[in-house]
């Protein structure tokens, strides 16, 4: 089985949809002839004519023309080519997607995915390095979506498409060639709504998703030559969120931190953190700790505020090191 | 639109060709009545302390009636906006099941009494779901569209907005979007010069919704919303152009807001005395039926029946609705996702 990175794996699992069903199609900007200002869609424009289009340059009109084709028996595939950009969608997505389901009581469906690569560390400034899931992840109706591996983006991305609900995928953009892994050549699915374990621990959980994963990985290896055992849980899935994942883990460590590149306050680890407190209180050996990105708008341009914006395996170590201390 | 201070048959059917079956005509009135009585009976309900929320169509019928009567009902879809009423009549919906909107009962097709009335639904009716914040609907009725152009079959999607809306980027990007990929698409801008107080002028510096169509290359016309039968003529022409392939058309439709913006609204507020007498001399209804007894297309007699007629279903359609049973609480978790 090949090596990919999760671009590739991305694509894959657009490529081999558009094959199984005629009814998947990608909506977005510069999607067709350029495949992409990061090369997702490559290649797709000359095996699927038709159904690989090239925008208007407009987010609510691409996610509300793929919300109304989602009503008219297609799957649509509405890339946003920055999550920076979702902002002029957020309406569309929030108040028509993700309730028209729950509007009509029942009676229409929305089998719509909206692709965004987000997140920092590849020089975007404020503009495109955002992350978005704390929006979004607070919306019922919403599914939310953020692999790290390309295993997991392949086998996730094939389920959203499927899926007959709104699922907003998050593809952290640097991960998108820095990352690697085994992917099978058979059609598998990874569903959504359920985290995954990637590295068992004793000591402590941490839970992350998309790039911070990676960044807690490598911090955990760090912190095992140094005698304490990390158990680093991928959400891979915000919402609905696997609530029986996450307390399971810190029933068995006691201890939880919770780690995103999103600005803290008001951030998804806010939730992760209640959710512990209330349910697993009593398991609790020490409070639960958060590590995000800092309070300010965004992520500045010039290498030195961007570094001091993201978070690092050496700030996620010495965490970990506190909260095992504890 | 014509300025006259009577409801004349005056200008009716002028700009159409007046080919359409007497029949047809008797049907596209008896439809814009129905939409009339079922509206006044909700303000009734709602003045009598029945029904929370009111908001009209009247004034818009003809503009409406005329519109769906041009569509094909076994195949179009329809993205009507809350004052759709005339729309949805004509496209399936029964009177019953708009009163059970308007109670929020729970066998309310629309919503199962999740959204306030006129937020008008139906899968089966190709009826599509819609929102409060205006304009949505018009990126999506270009989207049903694409999927049309994408799956290869030849339905058109029909969506309807006031001139309010034409200033929300929804409109532009809707309309740009049908209009780069040649959608069978109609967007038809009910303009009846207020959004709820705000006057056409303070929208838009231009004198005519219809001018617009000329910034996204497709045509753009103004019709008489108050005569049917332009509407259906203006209708019957952008539905051939659209299912030739020939993509998208804008139309204007002049009507009149004979109501307050909502039952929550007070029009004396902000429109004078003398407009609201003028606007009256410009009832759809009126000028119709003046139009079809000069011409001899229905007699009293037959005007009378068809009101008795409608009054009747009208009552039988509050009595079911105000019977029926309200949602249960327990309902409130229900469909927020789909299986």
């Amino acid at each position: 089985m090949p090596e990919i990175n999760i671009l590739e794996a991305i694509r894959q699992a657009i490529d081999e949809m558009m094959a199984l069903d005629e009814r998947v199609f990608v909506l977005g900007e510069d999607v067709g002839v350029r495949g992409g200002v990061f090369r997702v869609t490559e290649g797709l424009l000359d095996k699927y004519p038709g159904r690989v289009i090239d925008a208007p340059l407009a987010e609510s009109g691409i996610v509300g023309a793929c919300v109304g084709a989602a009503m008219n028996d297609t799957l649509p595939i509405a890339e946003i080519q920055f999550a920076d950009f979702i902002a002029p969608a957020f309406n569309q997505i929030v108040q028509e997607a993700a309730r028209i389901h729950y509007r009509s009581n029942g009676d229409w469906t929305m089998p719509l995915v909206i692709r965004a690569p987000y997140g920092g560390g590849i020089h975007g400034a404020l503009y495109h390095s955002q992350s978005i899931e704390a929006f979004f992840a607070h919306v019922p109706g919403l599914k939310v979506v953020a692999p790290a591996t390309p295993y997991d983006a392949k086998g996730l991305l094939k389920s959203a498409i499927e899926n007959p609900n709104p699922v907003l995928f998050l593809e952290h953009k640097k991960t998108y060639r820095l990352i690697k892994g085994v992917v099978p050549d058979d059609d598998y699915r990874v569903p959504i709504g359920e985290a995954d374990v990637k590295r068992p621990g004793e000591d402590l959980s941490v839970f992350a998703y998309g790039l911070m994963l990676h960044y807690c990985m490598e911090a955990a290896r760090l912190l095992a030559t140094e005698g304490v055992s990390v158990e680093v849980v991928d959400l891979r899935t915000l919402r609905p969120l696997d609530t029986g994942a996450i307390l399971a883990s810190v029933r068995r460590t006691s201890k939880a931190l919770v780690v995103h590149e999103d600005n803290l306050t008001g951030g998804f680890g806010g939730e992760i953190a209640a959710l512990i407190g209330e349910h697993a209180f009593e398991h609790l050996d020490a409070p639960v700790m958060r590590l995000g990105g800092p309070d300010v708008p965004a992520m500045p341009f010039a290498k030195p505020l961007e570094d001091a914006f993201m978070p690092s395996p050496a700030k996620i170590a010495a965490a970990m090191r506190r909260l095992a201390a504890y | 639109m014509a300025v006259s201070m009577k409801n004349t048959s005056q200008g009716v059917g002028s700009a159409a060709n007046t080919d359409i079956a007497p029949a047809v005509m008797r049907d596209m009135f008896r439809s814009m009545l129905l939409a009339r009585a079922l509206d006044e009976r909700m303000w009734l309900l709602n003045r009598a302390g029945k029904a929370p929320f009111v908001i009209s169509c009247q004034g818009h019928e003809a503009a409406q009636v005329g519109a769906a009567f041009a569509l094909d009902h076994t195949k179009d879809f329809t993205l009507p906006y809350y004052r759709g009423l005339g729309t949805v009549l004509v496209m399936g919906m029964t009177p019953a099941e708009v009163m059970l909107a308007l109670f929020a009962r729970a066998a309310d097709p629309s919503s199962g009494g999740r959204q306030m009335p006129a937020h008008y639904s139906s899968r089966r009716l190709r009826i599509v779901t819609q929102s409060s914040p205006v304009g949505t609907q018009i990126p999506h009725a270009a989207g049903i569209a694409l999927a049309e152009q994408i799956r290869g079959g030849d339905a058109v999607a029909w969506t309807s907005f006031g001139e309010g809306t034409t200033s929300q980027g929804d409109f532009h990007e809707g309309i740009n979007f049908a209009a780069v990929h040649q959608l069978p698409v109609i967007f038809q801008c009910e303009n009846n010069e207020y959004a709820i107080s705000v006057p056409q002028k303070m929208q838009m510096a231009v004198k005519s919704v219809a001018e617009r169509g000329a910034a996204y290359g497709i045509p753009g016309v103004s019709v008489d919303g108050t005569d049917v039968l332009a509407m259906y003529e203006a209708t019957r022409r952008a539905v051939e152009r659209a299912r030739a392939g020939d993509g998208p058309t804008l139309i204007e439709a002049r009507v009149v807001r004979l109501t307050a913006h909502s039952s929550d609204d007070n029009d004396r507020a902000y429109r004078s005395q003398q407009e609201l007498r003028a606007m009256r001399q410009h009832d759809p209804i009126a000028r119709f039926a003046t139009y079809l007894h000069e011409h001899d297309l229905i007699s009293e007699d037959e005007e009378r029946d068809m009101r008795q007629v409608i009054a009747a279903e009208v009552d039988s359609a509050t009595d079911l609705a105000e019977r029926a049973p309200l949602p249960e609480p327990e309902t409130l978790y229900d469909h927020v996702y789909a299986p």
